[in-house]
């Protein structure tokens, strides 16, 4: 998590020019290198190029899988499950807007409102990564429950009427229906699009917000113009930080939403430990990875923050 | 009219105010429910007060198994991840190389990685290296997911490091051995800590990769995850809260030690 958030450290003074070390010393940082490149050479790399052998292969569990080039695996998974894909990107992409939103005012809060309270409130934003998410992602059920508080008060309120009219639940109900999917995923991932944010405003100097209203720009006008451009870098990490792991989840979509709500990860899951359709399950991973990487490559290009590590 | 514009002042406190109170409610149902007894076999809705859950901790089959499995791998892991990845991190600052870039690349990847993917071309190695799924090849996953993480951390802090305390060790005529433990080591102390713990953070609440690798080993997490299919007994919330609650002691006490130390340079 703290990849894209960590703060750049203050660069020590340059080191004077070192002489290249000869011989032996030469070395030094591959012997360093080695063992952890390996193990991701092996344990990350390797795997994938097996998945995407996996993925050309046919055959069955009892006589064995041989690699046939059979592209057009490709093609009939992605007839099959392209629902779930167009889901995942739609519920992750909801998910990730809806953590902008929410998550920029406590950003704020903490960087410039919070005062001595600063570091309480951090904490109470990380502290609850430590009851383990599974149990967060299962005390959801409780709250948004049939007949429960939450669905009671949307119901007098009438919002379930809209939300029905919406398609994103469906009678009385918000479990098992996409709005209690995004809800989770929304939930689950808050806390990485808050550090990163909170991390990029920060480092905003204040002087900057007295400067422009000095030169008579009203708050809009400050936040539109000043706050909001200098914390693009956050935004852009935030929301990748987000977007990638809710496009891969199916926690969510199992354990809050129902048999519509399934999403790319769901069915990746049940392929390869129920089904065990191997070449099904590592295609739809295949182009699961790709789909993520273009999306990633291009919105960072768009956005101008290569050096995100 | 008053009204109107303090709102508007606050706007941005209240929504905040707003948005912590989303991310806090789930702990505070966890907790309200480790006090439940619940009538049937899930635990979703409230019936009435009682602490024999608490009493009780380890009273479901397999729950504190699962949850010493899940420690031995989060330590295992953390110790891997923090020797391979500390060793990464100061070849990338300290010594140049051929190849950075791609071992750049090779660094960000995983981090850039939905799990689900890496899950399962993970299995598919494994399967077809017809691997006994289990402990090691649990560990093997976590080691290799949590060391990204743990080069970034200690990246940072190596990077901030002043070279010139170590030729001053040098010049003082400490050995490179001497001036590694002596000088080296204890600077960059704090990033390796906050790498090994973030390993550890990670590790211990994994469930996708594990799912997928673990074979018929149990996790803490999967033991969660099964329980919601089966009944969620009301000790799942007592580990819940008591890991919360030890994690807050845990950071309120570096903080005040941290403040002490201060108090005292000042």
């Amino acid at each position: 998590m703290s990849t894209l958030t960590e703060a750049p450290p203050p660069l020590a003074p340059p080191a004077p020019e070192q002489k290249p070390p000869r011989g032996r010393g030469r070395l030094v940082p591959y012997w360093l290198l080695l063992p952890g490149i390996l193990w991701l050479l092996v344990f990350f790399l390797m795997p994938m190029v097996y998945q995407a052998s996996t993925s050309v292969q046919t055959g069955s569990l009892e006589e064995g899988y041989k690699v046939t080039w059979h592209f057009a695996t490709y093609w009939d998974a992605l007839a099959e499950y392209w629902p779930q894909f167009l889901r995942s990107v739609l519920y992750a992409g909801t998910a990730t807007v809806l953590c902008l939103l929410l998550g920029y005012p406590l950003a704020y809060l903490i960087a410039f409102r919070a005062g001595r309270w600063r570091n309480v409130v951090l904490i109470l934003v990380i502290a609850p990564f430590f009851t383990s998410f599974l149990i967060r992602t299962l005390a959801w059920k409780t709250i948004l429950s049939d007949g429960g508080p939450v669905v009671g008060a949307l119901n007098t309120l009438h919002v379930l009427d809209v939300t029905n009219w919406l398609g994103i639940t469906a009678g009385d109900r918000v479990l098992a229906t996409p709005l209690a999917v995004v809800c989770g995923l929304t939930y689950n991932f808050l806390p990485f699009m808050i550090l990163p944010l909170y991390t990029s405003l920060e480092r905003i100097d204040p002087r900057l917000h007295e400067a422009a209203g000095d030169l008579y720009a009203r708050p809009s006008t400050t936040f539109r113009k000043v706050t909001f451009p200098l914390s693009m870098p956050g935004v852009v990490s935030g929301t990748l930080l987000t977007f990638i792991p809710a496009s891969g989840d199916y926690v969510n979509a199992e354990l809050l939403g129902s048999t519509d709500t399934r999403m790319v990860g769901n069915v990746i899951q049940t392929q390869f430990l129920r089904v065990l359709d191997y070449p099904t399950a590592a295609a739809l991973s295949f182009i699961l990875m790709a789909a993520i990487l273009i999306m990633v490559t291009l919105y960072i290009r768009r956005s101008g923050t290569e050096d995100l590590v | 009219m008053t009204f109107v514009n303090w709102l508007r002042r606050h706007l941005v406190v209240i929504a905040g105010l707003l948005t912590l109170g989303y991310l806090l409610l789930p702990n505070v149902v966890v907790t309200v429910f480790s006090f439940n007894k619940p009538k049937g076999r899930f635990n979703y809705e409230w019936q009435r007060f009682s602490a024999d859950a608490w009493k009780d901790p380890c009273g479901v089959s397999d729950l504190c198994g699962s949850l010493s499995v899940s420690l031995q791998i989060a330590f295992w892991a953390t110790l891997g991840a923090t020797v391979l990845g500390t060793m990464i991190a100061f070849a990338l600052v300290r010594y140049r190389f051929r190849a950075r870039g791609a071992v750049n690349s090779l660094i960000f990847l995983p981090m850039a990685m939905p799990e689900v993917v890496m899950a399962a071309s993970l299995l598919t190695l494994f399967l077809n290296l017809g691997a006994q799924l289990g402990f090691w090849t649990v560990l093997i996953a976590h080691i290799m997911f949590c060391l990204s993480f743990v080069v970034v951390a200690v990246k940072a802090r190596v990077m901030s490091m002043d070279p010139s305390l170590e030729q001053a060790a040098q010049d003082l005529y400490a050995g490179p051995a001497q001036t590694f433990l002596r000088v080296t080591l204890p600077l960059a102390a704090p990033g390796i800590a906050a790498g090994a713990l973030l390993a550890f953070a990670l590790s211990f609440d994994d469930f996708i990769i594990t799912n997928f690798n673990a074979g018929s080993l149990v996790t803490f997490p999967m033991f969660v995850w099964g329980s919601a299919q089966r009944g969620t007994p009301v000790q799942i919330n007592v580990i819940g809260t008591a890991m919360f609650v030890v994690a807050v002691l845990f950071v309120l006490a570096g903080m005040l030690i941290g403040n002490r130390r201060k108090r005292q340079k000042a």
